[in-house]
């Protein structure tokens, strides 16, 4: 018992519960599996993003480059779905997507392990050629008009209920990729060498070295997997709005690595689970849905989420002071 | 213990024209604990690192493993035979649980793909049972005692198939009880076959442990000698090529008025009831165990942490101390026990490290800093201490533990103070530069400032302090005169208090 509250995500699941209930409390709506289904659904995006940060974060690295790389996976894709649209295949479309975002992601292990840049450096310097190259290509223009089988996928569902007024509503494909995103990083996290080694390496990176840990290796696994699931966040992306812009995504990176901050993952490597950032993406969209369901101003959204991030990290900070501080010299006597 | 596990012959390692090794032949046994001393500098860890495969040697060198010569001798080769260091930083990771530090090198170095943590467990397991040891297996190992943390180290060495370890100063931040498991767990190595390796400054440990001794001195082996024919004497004589002795400090304190008074001093869970009196001219030592409580006390001294109750006076008023700026303020300096984390920027500059306390006083008309008087000053006190610098722009880092010694205490001296605690100055450094640091601090003295030495090294004390307090458990136990008491007398009594 007094284990559980030794974790981070304990508090995170219980600020989620305790936010749950008020928002219920004043607007009833919330707690519908109608309005859940459609949290789960706006927010596969971040939530996609937040597997690969995950990853990053916990090797002792950061990457702000995922929105520019999402936004060339998804402009290639869209561009590809308009020339060539029936001749593709959203399995297709989400293996293109994926494959381009692995080889932007090796560019930047790569500057990062040869170069022993900085990982937050290098991947601002990307970030902006990245989505510089984009923007000078693309010249700014939107994409839409994409084939029907492609805005039909989105609205597929695993399965469809109906709510009192008669309208259909349902738990969304779109969600389950998400889902399963989720579950292949927990696995690899948990299960393999190279992910056990990537904890090793956030922790001490000069153990590993020592230890014989292929560094290098690493470095390219870590941040292929973070342009994997960049790739696969364009595609959903797409999906959800049947548009690529190429100023959509970039200025949201900082929005998604706060999530996974939160989920209990440290800036300074080593530390954070897939449960903990899923609780981190819910919180933010709790957060986010809660407000507007209470009638807030939704300028104050951004207000009250970096108020979270404080008190979320603060606390954490803290609890961790107080362990360290545990040093007893003296018994104290009982009195 | 007739066959030899490694053997070197005629040794050498030049750097830049540097003789870092110089013809060394050496030998250690199945089963043997092998200590190897030697100062800072004199090619120990060259040596260690010839042995661990991660530096090659010059031409002609040969190393024989198990009768067998090697060639092209590189780390893994040497991991692949069995040899394995345990540097002192240790190489653990903080984050993972015990079990996953011992076991985990084990599924990387067989190459597997997929982690089973049922196996992993019992790999721990077992090597824990090896040597007799239990450790909670789920326990981050950031979270355990530095004392458990070596144990892990040990135990990671045992899952690799070790056959002989190499341990670089284990004992240098564990507490007497945990050094004495230590070397139980070297001993039962040992009997297993195993070889060991074990570098360390404690002279008085390295005798209690190793079957025979191997003294280096300017990348030379001066000689290997049975530890039974040697005492700390002759070892420090062998190690510096000096006569040095242990000259007691005799002074008489005039005490009158004491610059520094504690009354009743307490803090919860650390430090009860502590009251002294300071003298200008005086070395006070105080002597404790690691986790006495002594280093929370110059804590309080020096105004980092507030006592909950009692009174500090000093110059006969009372203080509060808010802060340490506020200590500082009335002329108490103080230089912590882990130099490299609190005393040192290690990346900036010997002369940047130097002025850092004193740049009040280093500014012009315009209360920008002075480059003259700044220059004056850092010459001043690299050559008052002799710092061995090639240049004052080097970076700290690059000096050897006395020289950084050296440039902390310098930074203080600078601000003039009134009363100066010293938490273990000498810990890590070699026996000269020991002696050297211990002429500046009677020096000091002699000039009026109030020294309250803490350290857990009895001659240290015995030989320099004019009155010897000892903490226990966060209490004052007992006052000894150095002028009466013998080292071995002060030792029994700290072994035997519980």
């Amino acid at each position: 018992m007094k284990k559980i509250f030794s974790y981070h995500e304990t508090y995170v699941l219980i600020a989620v519960v305790i936010l749950s209930i008020v928002i219920t409390l004043v607007n009833p709506d919330f707690l519908t599996l109608e309005n859940l289904f459609g949290l789960l659904r706006s927010y596969a995006l971040m939530g996609t993003f937040a597997v690969g940060v995950l990853f990053v974060l916990i090797s002792g690295g950061i990457d702000i480059s995922f929105t520019a790389i999402a936004t060339i996976t998804g402009y290639t894709v869209a561009v590809l779905l308009l020339k060539a649209g029936d001749k593709l295949n959203i399995v297709l479309i989400f293996l293109i997507a994926g494959l381009i975002g692995v080889a932007l992601g090796m560019i930047n292990a790569a500057i990062i392990y040869f170069f022993r840049i900085p990982s937050i450096i290098t991947t601002i310097a990307t970030m902006n050629i990245y989505y510089g190259i984009l923007t000078v290509l693309s010249q700014g223009k939107w994409l839409y008009g994409f084939p029907q089988w492609f805005s039909d996928f989105a609205e597929i569902n695993v399965f469809t209920l109906t709510n009192r007024g008669g309208t259909p509503y349902g738990f969304s494909l779109i969600t389950l990729i998400w889902f399963a995103a989720m579950l292949l990083g927990w696995f690899i996290l948990r299960y393999t060498i190279i992910g056990r080694s990537v904890y090793a390496m956030g922790g001490n990176m000069a153990s590993a070295h020592r230890a014989g840990f292929n560094l290098m290796g690493l470095h390219l696994f870590v941040y292929s997997s973070m342009g994997f699931m960049a790739g696969i966040a364009s595609v959903i992306q797409a999906l959800l709005v049947q548009t690529v812009a190429p100023n959509a995504l970039v200025g949201k990176e900082l929005d998604v690595i706060a999530a996974v901050v939160l989920g209990g993952a440290s800036l300074s490597g080593g530390t954070g689970s897939m449960f903990g950032t899923f609780l981190g993406v819910s919180l933010i969209a709790i957060l986010g849905n809660g407000l507007t369901l209470m009638h807030v101003p939704s300028f104050w959204y951004k207000v009250f989420i970096g108020l979270t991030i404080l008190l979320s990290v603060g606390a954490s900070t803290y609890r961790r002071r107080l362990f360290s501080r545990q040093r007893v010299i003296i018994e104290e006597e009982v009195r | 213990m007739a066959e030899p596990f490694l053997t070197l012959k005629n040794v050498s390692k030049h750097y830049a024209g540097v003789t870092a090794l110089d013809n060394v032949n050496f030998e250690i046994f199945k089963g043997e604990i092998h200590c190897l001393v030697g100062e800072n500098g004199s090619g120990k860890s060259t040596m260690i690192k010839i042995i661990a495969g991660t530096v090659p040697p010059d031409p002609g060198a040969i190393i024989q493993i198990e009768g067998q010569t090697v060639h092209g001798f590189h780390a893994i080769d040497a991991i692949h035979r069995g040899i394995q260091v345990i540097y002192q930083d240790l190489s653990l990771f903080p984050n993972l649980t015990v079990a996953e530090n011992i076991a985990l090198g084990q599924f990387v170095a067989a190459g597997s793909k997929m982690i089973n943590w049922k196996e992993l467990r019992q790999i721990a397991e077992r090597a824990m049972a090896r040597i007799n040891i239990r450790l909670p297996l789920d326990a981050l190992v950031g979270e355990i005692s530095i004392a458990d943390q070596q144990l892990v180290a040990i135990c990671r060495a045992l899952v690799h198939g070790v056959k002989l370890l190499i341990m670089d100063e284990p004992t240098a931040s564990l507490t007497r009880k945990e050094v004495n498991a230590l070397l139980s767990v070297a001993l039962d190595m040992r009997s297993k076959g195993i070889s060991i390796i074990f570098v360390s400054h404690k002279l008085n440990e390295v005798l209690q442990i190793a079957d025979r001794v191997s003294v280096i001195r300017d990348g030379k082996i001066v000689g290997t000698y049975p530890s039974t024919e040697l005492n700390t004497e002759k070892l420090t004589h062998l190690m510096t090529g000096k006569k040095l002795e242990y000259k007691p400090f005799v002074r008489i304190v005039n005490q009158e008025k004491p610059v520094l008074e504690v009354h009743q001093l307490s803090k919860r869970s650390q430090y009860r009831d502590i009251s002294f009196k300071l003298y200008p001219g005086e070395i006070l030592g105080i002597t404790g165990l690691l986790g006495s409580g002594r280093t929370e006390l110059a804590l309080s001294l020096f105004g980092v942490t507030s006592p909950d109750s009692g009174e500090i006076l000093f110059e006969g008023q009372p203080v509060k101390f808010r802060s340490n700026r506020d200590a500082m303020g009335m002329g108490i300096g103080y230089v912590p026990e882990d130099r490299l984390v609190q005393g040192l920027i290690m990346n900036q500059s010997v002369g940047k490290n130097i002025a850092i306390t004193t740049l009040d006083n280093l500014v012009n008309h315009f209360g920008l800093i002075d480059r003259n008087k700044l220059r004056n000053t850092i010459h001043r006190w690299v050559e008052n201490l002799a710092i061995k610098v090639p240049s004052v722009e080097s970076p700290v880092q690059t000096l050897s533990g006395g020289n950084q010694q050296r440039v902390v205490l310098s930074k203080w001296i600078a601000t003039n103070p009134k009363v100066l605690i010293l938490d273990g100055p000498t810990i890590g450094i070699d026996v000269a530069a020991k002696f050297a640091i211990h002429e500046i601090i009677r020096n000091l003295v002699k000039q009026g400032i109030a020294i309250i030495l803490i350290s857990d090294e009895i001659p240290e004390v015995l030989n320099n302090a004019n009155r010897v307090l000892v903490m226990h458990k966060g209490r004052l136990v007992a006052e000894f005169d150095p002028s009466n008491t013998s080292p071995d007398e002060l030792q029994n009594f700290m072994d035997t208090i519980e």
